[in-house]
């Protein structure tokens, strides 16, 4: 079954010619078009394109010119620009949008070989921890499909887990990478922001945006965040800084790693289950020879509050661009300039980037904004100095990727405060810019379970190492949900 | 009542960069509309902008110029409005941290005296597009070229006190920032645009007036007719026992008036914040260094070195001066052999009648300094007379060659050989000795008539120092 295989695995079988890149891309665009339609992860496919890709892949591994991602069918979440493709970012408002360019992260992994099978289902303009507020509509987790794959990656991670894809692409603002990611039992890489370009790929809010890898481990991960991490002079704020050889250093020994536990990520609305679960994989750390140390990171309740002006203030400025006059959607025969603006706007745009425009636009409103945009970047200096202080003693910082496993479709829709606080625990690292990612441990009731990890600036082979090492001895992230009754390959 | 006119003003320089404030794209003069725009100038999703850095040398440079406080953090802040000339949404520009702080330029009043007027600040930012409202059948035509053109916007502290002032102040910038290299000046092209606070208040009282804001002055003189336009406006209007209004007015040259654009109750609430697409622009030492190697003379450093160094008159130095062009033109002319103060003269009447007859700029003389300054030293050194000179000038301008060549091939060359001139004198003497009797009668003006004489006959090429001072001898002796 080739689905069931990681890109490591993948990569053996197209180099030993068990299977070519064009039998691999059939067979997963068979399975989108046959599985897809009960999970929504796709907002498009583009068989042609992945076909053409697959035979030029084929024709790289004839020749010896194949690198570990050459042929790989993978998904781009749908905020990617990708040229000559539709790319909606979930909106009613980019229904009609194709690209005219690629965007660096695409650009990248297309040079890796990679086969592009589409674009991935999302939050739209990636606002929403649900994948609820997609135009497209949601995605349904497959390991229950009355559940939300999280979100916003929640196509990109429902893809995955679904095996429609061997990896995917995602985007992390406030956790949209690892929340879903958890949510869907895989593994999910949010990188140091400024690790990966952010040209190309639609901005929500730009301080904080970051795309990562989501992969079934750690070590495909790696592999993923090879090709898309660098320097590009098209993106002022990505980092000038070397790309260490992520794969190099995934076995090192763990013995004397310290992982810091914040007391705070333990509290109060954490489901006793999944921090049963989580404490059980960091008893496994412990036999690995790391030390386990408790801290305190006593600024994260600061994080949701100081999260939801920052990032509403930013895409309010952001999605200004969307106005009806050079791309995306335009009303119906508009009277005059206001009545373009206010109609295209308002039928282009769905409730919750609504509501995110209107509080972000209020935040930076005269008379409001000492208190509230410049608060909340001097409360974001508090979180990120509390990270700081923690990694003068310790390597990397554990806990529970989200407060609960997957719940229900139209569980919280209609609740946004609820909704925001379920990414408690992972906005404080965007706030920071800190890298972190999530690993599926021992599921909840037949739902998965994440354990997140976060590490100090660019320390992500640190992390995939951290992470690797877990999977090398525990099989939690090789679990498969069962979307079909009979087998049918 | 006796008012006082306050004047503040807002310069808008077009850098002279050869692309956009943030993209690689060209920002070359008239090309069709919308031909002169990529991806990130139109702001399409998931584009990103990158400082092109020759704009902060710029900056740095007109800093160093007007001795500002400079650095050493600068931050580019979004403005935010919605039009459609304004693709993103946005205009990245600065707000809380210019690139250039607090400065000052001293202008020169009529009386002869000079003033410090106070510049707040100059930071950058990028222009807008263009709306066109005529030939689109009640829609409106955006044109998108000059969109992300990168600009300094000079802010002035409210220190004119006249129109006059204010016209010197921005003429003083306008040379300045030419001066420096920063701006080509154009106007006609917008490259430099000038908004103008203006409100009045009785002589005495300190506490400053309602101000009107004028937009979009693209040339002195128009900024002088919209200041007028504007100071009677106002003053009719509190006389009148009215209020003026603050608001934003636009001048109509060509009904001469100025028009409400908007008030004060709808101007847009910008929401500043920090870009977060751009990283701050730290200025270092090196960068400031580099900044006032690469500054060339100030026009008022010129002025007084030209009248050190070639002991001009402070009125011809500061009429050289006008324009960096003119100036480097005499200094060339003076190097080539000119003497400085022929030059002046040839530089600013001769050179300067020739072009605007032509309707010429400087810049597209035919007749080039060397030139002039080779013209210059044939007169200095007697090879031929200031007279014949500006035959001379009249052929390297219709393109004969230098003057060497034009005075051999006209065979202008002025005859200082004494005996030559002996011979001919001695002739006139003799075929005019009616002539030569009442000259010596006491009929001192008859000189005149001796001297047109020898001119005749030497077709003007006979030295007239020499001419006077032998006449003189034949004909007293």
């Amino acid at each position: 079954m080739m689905h069931s295989k990681s890109i490591v695995e993948l990569g053996t079988g197209l180099q030993t010619g068990e299977f070519s890149s064009v039998e691999l891309t059939r067979h997963f665009l068979q399975r989108i078009e046959r599985l897809d339609k009960d999970l929504n992860a796709f907002i498009s496919t583009t068989p042609e394109q992945a076909l053409a890709e697959a035979e030029s892949a084929d024709q790289a591994i004839k020749v010896g010119q194949a690198g570990p991602l050459t042929g790989i069918p993978i998904v781009q979440k749908d905020i990617f620009c990708t040229r000559g493709v539709k790319t909606s970012c979930g909106s009613k408002m980019l229904d009609n949008f194709i690209s005219p360019y690629d965007a660096t992260v695409v650009e990248k992994l297309k040079h890796a070989g990679v086969v592009s099978l589409g674009k991935a289902n999302m939050d739209e303009f990636a606002m929403g921890s649900s994948n609820e507020t997609s135009f497209y509509g949601p995605v349904h987790n497959p390991w229950d499909k009355g559940r939300v794959p999280g979100g916003s990656s929640g196509g990109s991670a429902a893809a995955v887990a679904a095996r429609l894809a061997v990896a995917a692409t995602g985007t992390d603002t406030g956790g949209s990478i690892r929340q879903p990611a958890s949510f869907c039992g895989i593994t999910g890489l949010k990188p140091t922001y400024g690790r990966i370009s952010r040209f190309g790929m639609i901005a929500f809010a730009s301080s904080l945006d970051q795309a990562g890898p989501m992969t079934r481990d750690a070590a495909d991960a790696a592999l993923m965040l090879q090709a898309m991490a660098g320097f590009d002079p098209k993106d002022s704020t990505c980092a000038n800084q070397p790309v260490p050889v992520y794969s190099a250093t995934l076995s090192d020994p763990l013995e004397g790693l310290k992982i810091g536990l914040p007391r705070e990520y333990f509290g109060e609305g954490l489901d006793p289950a999944v921090a049963a679960s989580v404490e059980a994989a960091i008893d496994h750390y412990k036999r690995l020879g790391a030390e386990v140390i408790d801290i305190s990171l006593p600024n994260t309740g600061l994080a949701v509050p100081t999260y939801y002006v920052v990032a509403p203030a930013e895409c309010s400025s952001n999605l200004s661009r969307f106005d009806g006059v050079r791309f995306g959607y335009r009303c119906q025969q508009p009277k005059d300039l206001e009545d373009l603006y206010k109609r295209s706007r308002g039928e282009g745009f769905g409730a919750e980037v609504k509501r995110r425009i209107m509080i972000g636009t209020y935040a930076l409103s005269a008379g409001y904004y000492d208190a509230y945009y410049l608060k909340a970047q001097k409360t974001r200096h508090l979180i990120s100095d509390d990270f700081k202080q923690a990694f003068e003693t310790v390597d990397v910082i554990m806990g529970p990727t989200t407060p609960t496993p997957a719940f229900g479709l139209g569980e919280k829709v209609n609740d946004p405060v609820t909704m925001y606080l379920n990414d408690i625990y992972t906005i404080a690292t965007n706030l920071a810019g800190l890298p972190g990612v999530s690993i599926p441990v021992e599921p909840v009731n037949g739902l998965p379970v994440g354990l997140q990890i976060i590490g100090n600036y660019f320390t992500e082979a640190k992390l995939l190492n951290v992470a690797h090492r877990f999977q090398q001895e525990t099989e939690w992230h090789r679990l498969t949900p069962e979307l079909e009754s009979v087998a049918s390959d | 009542m006796q008012w006082e006119t306050v004047i503040g003003l807002e310069v808008h320089t077009q850098l002279a960069t050869k692309s956009k404030i943030f993209s690689g794209t060209s920002i070359a003069y008239g090309a069709d509309p919308n031909t002169q725009a990529c991806i990130i100038d139109l702001g399409f999703p998931g584009v990103l902008p990158v400082l092109n850095e020759a704009v902060v040398d710029m900056a740095l440079i007109f800093g160093l110029a007007i001795n500002a406080e400079i650095g050493p953090r600068s931050v580019f802040a979004r403005k935010n409005y919605f039009y459609p000339d304004l693709p993103k949404g946005y205009q990245i520009s600065q707000f809380e941290l210019p690139i250039v702080g607090k400065g000052s330029l001293t202008i020169d009043l009529e009386d002869g005296s000079q003033k410090a007027i106070g510049i707040t600040r100059a930071h950058l930012e990028e222009d807008a597009g263009k709306s066109l409202h005529e030939d689109f059948h009640g829609m409106s035509g955006i044109d998108l070229n000059r969109t992300g053109t990168p600009l300094l916007e000079i802010v002035s502290e409210p220190d004119m006190r006249s129109i006059k002032e204010a016209v010197s102040y921005a003429r003083k910038i306008h040379q300045l920032v030419v001066y420096l290299g920063i701006c080509d000046g154009n106007m006609q092209e917008g490259s430099f645009r000038v908004d103008a606070n203006l409100s009045i208040r009785p002589f005495g009282q300190e506490a400053f007036g309602t101000r009107t804001e004028l937009k979009n002055l693209n040339s002195f003189r128009f900024m002088e007719r919209a200041l007028n336009f504007e100071l009677e406006r106002q003053i009719d209007l509190l006389e009148g026992g009215r209020k003026v209004v603050q608001e934003t007015r636009l001048y109509d040259p060509d009904r001469d008036e100025t028009r409400s654009m908007r008030s004060k109750e709808e101007a847009n609430d910008y929401r500043y914040f920090p870009d977060p697409d751009l990283l701050p622009v730290e200025i270092n030492d090196q960068q400031l260094q580099r900044a006032r190697q690469n500054m060339p003379e100030l026009p008022d450093q010129k002025r007084q070195r030209f009248e050190s160094d070639y002991s001009l008159s402070s009125a011809d130095a500061l009429m050289l001066i006008q324009s960096r062009h003119q100036a480097d033109f005499f200094e060339t002319v003076v190097s080539s052999g000119g003497d400085a103060k022929m030059a002046v003269n040839w530089v600013t009447v001769e050179l300067t009648g020739a072009l605007n007859k032509a309707g010429i700029a400087l810049s597209q003389s035919p007749v080039t300094p060397e030139q002039v300054g080779g013209l210059l030293e044939r007169i200095a050194d007697n090879t031929i007379s200031g007279k014949l000179a500006k035959q001379v000038f009249e052929a390297m301008w219709n393109g004969e060659g230098d003057a060497d060549k034009v005075i051999e091939a006209k065979g202008l060359k002025q005859i200082t050989d004494s005996g030559q001139i002996e011979t001919i004198i001695d002739e006139i003497i003799a075929n005019n000795p009616k002539q030569v009797e009442q000259f010596r009668a006491g009929k001192d003006k008859l000189l005149g008539f001796f001297v047109g004489q020898v001119m005749k006959q030497t077709q003007g090429k006979a030295n007239p120092g020499q001419v006077n001072k032998i006449l003189l001898g034949k004909l007293k002796g």
